[in-house]
């Protein structure tokens, strides 16, 4: 297996902890793993990015243009800024609330949902949009957005790793008392 | 042996504690942060960690440990070695007993730093042996070696990963505990013709440090760190590279089939230049394409050698324009770059199929800005306010406050380097003695580099108002401990040191501290502060808000909001956004700062009962 996967969204989002568990899950089926990740000035309300690369033959964490498997996107603008990652055929999982900018508010900039929706179903081989509002409701916590966008591309087919092997992921790296939420946030769907 | 999954920086620590390192100490900076905190977390019994008051006082202290025979590491980022470089241009003279590291990380881009400076070049400026790893089992490695080339040549080795190399994550091999160096340090010996620099010494001395670099040239280019890869290649053309950039060379070369791979030479020391390795590689080639990151390390060294050795070779890279002279390296321009010089792998190297096209909609600029209930937007905000219509000048700092230079609060004039700001204004001042000079640091650049600006204002008569942005932590780095905050990284609770005492003590008669989120009072205090003559003091005073818990969000009572955009114009909180002609609050992002409420002018804001 040799996998590409883009995780990005906006700084504080959380899309560290859903990389760090597709990396552990991967490690506990066996694969090496590199993985990069933005530290620094852009996790304040920023452009962020999650690099993992899974399998033999790899020797830098960061991925090449054009040869992203999958694409998880906490917000559907990054999702479509991050798209000249992906492989034709690739898959994206989206989250569909944007975070609008402060630039945006100050200059009307108008930024809609929807055309990025759009944009990204006309330009993947697979598009899965989460309503990641929807499932904060239900499951009682605006925290979860990372194990339901993971919940959704684990059940998208494309990460190639066992149910068992990323739930062991989760109880190894979420603490105690947040894990029944996140196992319930993993399960969700639409 | 074991694997463990880690950061680049977490491994170099490791490796570190592996070598039995006795102290280490250093000041935060994006991207070498973490490498002081893993060994915090990891220390062995006897190893000391601190994080010092700035770079100077981290290298000394480092220094002074290993004169004593202990084995040290000093971290920082590559700005930061500006600040140590006064102590370690002379140490390098002196020479170590204990085996030191200088750990320094460099961040092309840059990402989150002032300048692209190239911390090889600073090795050979300094003469410093520099140790450069192109992955993160690499810098494992390699600090261990670092340590012990150290202690043999009796000089401080510098392991200069970038933030590629730092940031990035692996599986790696480390050792167990059982499997660590330890280091008895030895104690320090008195001997004044060795400890002390005279000019006659450094004479003596800079004579045995060349002789030894020329040494090393020779050792180092039988060390595995340096290397030829595909050597049996018959091609004409080969490839150089280090850093990161051989690692995207490694994936570039993945797509070719082995034999037909060039001849890869690996610089992982650029400095002193193993010599008689590359005279090995550049024999039986007519031309050489360099990849690395910052400065033309590698080329110019091998240019450099290409002509004293009588070698005609054409060296291509940035010198030469074939690769980029700042910035960032990448894969697909690596990949292009070499399919563009070797023609005969360029069908190896075709361009990958698109899934974009140029039809994509617009995308909002997302700048990074101050977090939805940062404290330091209403201090902005109140010396914005207070001093409407005056001529002014904001002079700002290295921190989370340059981001007070985003629009609306547009309330950075000029920023330089960290501290820098005092200077700048009292400058300003100088010149134009009818604009109202303002300087602002944080907490914990106060102690880093701001005192001595803060005397020299005082003593010679500057007129300016200093604003002490003081929200208890170094936030922007990951909120490590300061001298303000009681706390040290060997888990002490100590006496806070004082800003407002320190400002005292150093002849700043008004010093103020204010709850910035206090907006008239704050206003009121910049409107009369500022006002008085001479040096002058206001400690703006207020938590970071990853500190704290967040009091209940603000509501917009949709009846009251007639949509005036005052909320989003005047402070650009992140959390307020605009739709359907009234301000809406993400309740997600919103603190409860309460900043807003106190603008609105048709008291639409408020708490729990908007809701």
């Amino acid at each position: 297996m040799r996998k590409n996967i883009v995780l990005c969204g906006v700084g504080g989002q959380g899309t560290v902890l859903a990389s760090k568990l597709i990396a552990a899950a991967s490690i506990i089926e066996g694969y090496p793993v590199m993985s990069a990740e933005t530290i620094g000035m852009a996790q304040r309300g920023g452009s962020v990015f999650s690099n993992l690369r899974i399998g033999e033959g790899v020797h830098s964490p960061m991925i090449a243009d054009h040869t992203a498997d999958l694409i998880i996107g906490f917000e559907p603008g990054e999702a479509v800024r991050m798209l000249h990652f992906l492989k034709p055929d690739g898959v994206v999982v989206t989250n569909k609330k944007t975070v609008v900018p402060t630039s945006a508010s100050l200059t009307g900039f108008v930024y809609e949902a929807d055309v990025m929706i759009d944009y990204l179903k006309s330009h993947c081989g697979k598009l899965v949009v989460v309503d990641g509002d929807a499932a904060a409701e239900k499951l009682g916590s605006p925290k979860i957005l990372n194990t339901v966008l993971l919940g959704a591309a684990y059940r998208s087919g494309v990460l190639g790793l066992s149910k068992d092997s990323i739930k062991r992921a989760m109880s190894n790296h979420i603490k105690e008392k947040l894990l029944p939420l996140n196992l319930e946030a993993f399960s969700y769907e639409n | 042996m074991h694997k463990e999954f880690m950061m680049g920086n977490q491994a170099i620590a490791m490796g570190a504690i592996a070598a039995g390192v006795n102290l280490v100490a250093g000041y935060p900076g994006t991207p070498s942060s973490e490498v002081l905190e893993t060994v915090a977390k990891n220390r062995p019994e006897n190893t000391y960690v601190e994080w010092s008051v700035n770079e100077k006082s981290a290298m000394e202290v480092a220094a002074g440990a290993a004169y004593a025979g202990a084995r040290t590491m000093v971290t920082m980022k590559q700005v930061g070695l500006n600040v140590a470089s006064d102590p370690l241009m002379s140490l390098e003279y002196i020479g170590v007993k204990g085996g030191m590291v200088v750990l320094v990380a460099d961040d092309p881009g840059p990402i989150s730093s002032q300048t692209e400076q190239d911390t090889r070049t600073f090795a050979m400026y300094s003469k410093l042996p520099c140790f450069d790893p192109t992955s993160v089992q690499e810098a494992y490695d390699m600090v261990q070696e670092a340590f012990e080339y150290s202690e043999k040549y009796h000089t401080p080795v510098f392991l200069r990963p970038t933030t590629r190399v730092s940031h990035a994550y692996q599986g790696i091999d480390i050792k167990d505990a059982n499997e660590y160096y330890h280091n008895e340090a030895e104690g320090f010996i008195k001997d004044s013709s060795k400890w002390v620099i005279f000019p006659r010494l450094a004479n003596v001395n800079h004579a045995k440090i060349e002789r030894r670099n020329d040494e090393l040239k020779s050792v180092f280019s039988k060390l595995g760190f340096n290397a030829i890869d595909n050597e049996s290649s018959n091609a004409k053309k080969a490839i150089a590279a280090g850093g990161i950039s051989y690692a995207y060379v490694c994936d570039v070369l993945e797509d070719v089939p082995e034999n037909d791979r060039p001849k890869v030479l690996k610089v992982g020391i650029p400095f002193p230049f193993p010599e008689e390795l590359a005279i090995r590689f550049l024999e039986g080639i007519d031309e050489v394409i360099c990849f690395e990151e910052l400065d033309p390390v590698i080329e110019r060294s091998l240019n450099y050698l290409a002509g004293k050795s009588n070698i005609s070779v054409n060296i291509r890279g940035k010198i030469t324009e074939d690769t980029a002279r700042s910035g960032e390296n990448n894969v697909n321009v690596i990949r292009q770059i070499i399919a563009g010089i070797f023609p005969e792998l360029a069908k190896y190297l075709s361009d990958k199929e698109n899934a974009t096209d140029n039809n994509a909609p617009e995308l909002p600029v997302r700048p990074p800005v101050l977090c939805a209930g940062c404290p330091h937007r209403a201090s902005f905000y109140a010396v914005k306010t207070a001093m409407k219509g005056r001529k002014t000048i904001f002079c700002g700092d290295i921190g989370c406050y340059t981001l007070g230079n985003a629009k609306p609060l547009d309330m950075v004039d000029t920023c330089l380097c960290m501290g820098a700001g005092l200077g700048i204004a009292q400058g300003v001042g100088h010149i134009e003695p009818d604009t109202t000079c303002f300087a602002f640091v944080g907490d914990s650049t106060f102690f880093a580099s701001a005192i001595t600006g803060v005397v020299n204002a005082v003593y010679n008569q500057a007129s300016m108002t200093l604003i002490v942005l003081d929200n208890s932590t170094t936030a922007m780095t990951g909120h490590q401990p300061h001298p303000g905050t009681g706390r040290t990284m060997m888990g002490q609770v100590v006496d806070k040191i004082d800003i407002e005492a320190v400002l005292h003590g150093v002849g700043v008669k008004t010093v103020e501290t204010v709850n910035p989120l206090d907006h008239a009072k704050a206003v009121e205090t910049v409107k009369r502060v500022a006002d008085e003559e001479g040096v002058k003091a206001i400690i703006f005073k207020s938590p970071c808000i990853a500190l704290v818990t967040p009091n209940p969000a603000c509501h917009i009572d949709k009846d009251k909001c007639v949509g005036c955009k005052k909320c989003i114009n005047e402070i650009g909180c992140p959390a307020i956004s605009f739709a359907d002609g009234k301000a809406v609050i993400d309740t997600s992002l919103c603190t409860g700062c309460g900043l807003c409420s106190q603008l609105c002018p048709t008291c639409a804001i408020g708490g729990e009962a908007n809701a």
